[in-house]
């Protein structure tokens, strides 16, 4: 081996040089609490200052309206959380998907069990959610409305501007888990309609371990940890500037670069998916085939499971992921995959490569090499392939 | 997460593959959990002379088949009755927690093919 191919960035990214660059400084010259009177406080708040004014930009939206946190988890939870208990006097139901992140799901979960009721629209084959449906769902109890940008599984980006319409129509909050989407997709949260959106900065090239939320002016949401005036009060906790400087510098660098980063992306992408489906039998692509994520590809190969596929791969110096439910340690298959109507078995047998920056075309003719050689020998192990070939409907 | 025995075994599999005309043939699991064993058995005067699998799984799953059927070969059927999961386990160096019950699988595929050749002979155990 020698090898060595990352195409796991929608788990998370390196942190960009020139990220780092920028914050180094923040660990040990500008030390400063930003929530100081002194100089060495007054030098740490204008780099505070600065990220969120960078950060704000980039969304188009006021420096006032961005909440550092600590990253997209944290960023979803709030949103969620803080506009339901705010907001009960005006109704209990809140409407989001079948294919959220489990900082949605969970959390959405936690509410039902403290009285709230909530709708998951169901999605289509390719994970895209019916604007239909969700005019249909909305009852005049309905206080929120949470939808997922771009799905971090299977890269399919929703129709966010009709969702944001609908819902600012009818005076709903509008949430968006955009934490997949931002540096890979313009966003305009004015243009959008959105209220609240959730980032994440180790998504973009930026550090691990801090996000923002972006809450639009007027948002009636309760403050997430009390204890200090941090973040206009609603997030106490002295800041991670170093992360937050990190934070401001990707999202900046992320903007400028989005159009030759997806055009590269796109064109890896759409060849890699291209050429394994040529190259495997009983193998499908899972998720839109081109209202999808830049970097995303996510496959189903039948007959054989998903952890001895990622394991495979690593030996040979490739990483991936998958919905398997070996990799969660749960016995079922991911609730995307499911979701868009892919039986157990075939979920199973499911890969996700996400490609970013870091990416060469080499990388990709690695995989195109690789990746059938390793689904073939494990096709010879398995009981299935002798019994089922001929595959099935899904494929 | 995987001791190197498993790795070892994962990435080469002893055994692998099917027996024309098997003695006996055992299947557990479904697709539907991700987990799908076959044993195949070749019996001569109730010793196993041969045993092969075929394995639908993960890792561990793939990594379990393999050592239980090398537990198992030059074993006499009433031997092979008695391999616990904790065997195999044990010999593959320990499994994670999550992955105990593919020791579990494999301790019920080596049974039902001893159990399906009984049948053919018309004996019970």
């Amino acid at each position: 081996m020698g090898q060595k191919v990352y195409m796991d960035h929608a788990a998370t990214t390196y942190t960009k040089p020139e990220v780092l660059e920028e914050m180094l400084p923040y660990f040990t010259e500008v030390f400063g609490n930003p929530s100081s009177v002194h100089g060495f406080g007054r030098q740490a708040r204008r780099a505070l200052d600065h990220a969120r004014e960078r950060t704000a930009k980039a969304l188009n939206a006021q420096p006032s309206e961005i909440f550092f946190t600590a990253g997209g988890s944290e960023s979803d939870n709030w949103a969620i959380k803080g506009t339901a208990l705010a907001n009960r006097d005006k109704g209990n139901h809140i409407i989001t998907t079948s294919i959220e992140h489990h900082a949605v799901f969970d959390t959405c979960k936690f509410l039902e069990k403290n009285g709230f009721e909530v709708t998951y629209l169901p999605v289509d084959e390719y994970g895209m959610v019916s604007v239909e449906k969700l005019k249909e769902a909305i009852t005049d109890r309905t206080i929120l409305i949470s939808v997922m940008f771009a799905n971090n599984e299977i890269g399919t980006i929703q129709p966010i501007e009709e969702i944001g319409r609908i819902a600012r129509e009818r005076k709903i909050y509008f949430h968006t888990d955009a934490v997949q989407a931002v540096g890979n997709i313009p966003i305009d949260v004015e243009k959008l309609n959105i209220d609240m959106l959730s980032l994440s900065a180790h998504k973009f090239y930026g550090p691990k371990g801090v996000g923002a939320l972006y809450i639009k002016r007027g948002v009636k949401i309760l403050p997430y940890i009390h204890g200090g005036a941090q973040e206009r009060n609603r997030r106490a906790g002295t800041e991670n500037l170093p992360g937050i400087v990190g934070l401001g510098k990707a999202i900046e660098l992320a903007v400028e670069n989005m159009a030759a980063h997806n055009e590269r992306l796109t064109a890896m992408r759409d060849r890699l998916i291209r050429e394994i489906l040529s190259r495997v039998e009983y193998s499908r692509l899972n998720g839109h085939p081109t209202k999808r994520l830049p970097g995303n590809v996510n496959f189903s190969f039948e007959f054989i499971e998903g952890e001895a596929l990622l394991l495979s791969l690593d030996l040979k110096g490739i990483a991936g992921s998958s919905g398997s439910a070996c990799t969660s340690g749960s016995l079922d298959p991911s609730h995307v995959l499911l979701a868009i109507g892919l039986p157990h078995e075939i979920a199973h047998g499911s890969l996700r490569l996400t490609l970013g920056d870091g990416n060469t075309d080499e990388d990709v003719d690695y995989v195109i090499e690789v990746l059938p050689e390793i689904v073939a020998r494990l096709r010879e192990m398995s009981p299935l392939f002798a019994q089922n070939k001929g595959g099935s409907e899904f494929v | 997460m995987y001791s190197e025995q498993v790795m070892d075994h994962f990435i080469n599999p002893r055994n692998v593959g099917e027996i024309e005309n098997a003695d006996g043939v055992g299947q557990v699991g479904n697709a539907k959990c991700g987990d799908i064993m076959k044993v195949y058995l070749k019996i001569e005067n109730d010793i196993i002379v041969d045993a092969k699998f075929k394995t639908f799984g993960c890792g561990a799953a793939i990594a379990t088949s393999s050592m239980s059927t090398e537990l198992i070969k030059g074993k006499s059927i009433h031997e092979a009755l008695k391999l616990t999961n904790k065997a195999v386990a044990e010999a593959l160096g320990g499994l994670p927690p999550v992955k105990m019950h593919c020791s579990v699988l494999a301790e019920d595929a080596v049974k039902a093919a001893i159990e399906d050749y009984l049948k053919k002979q018309g004996r019970t155990e």
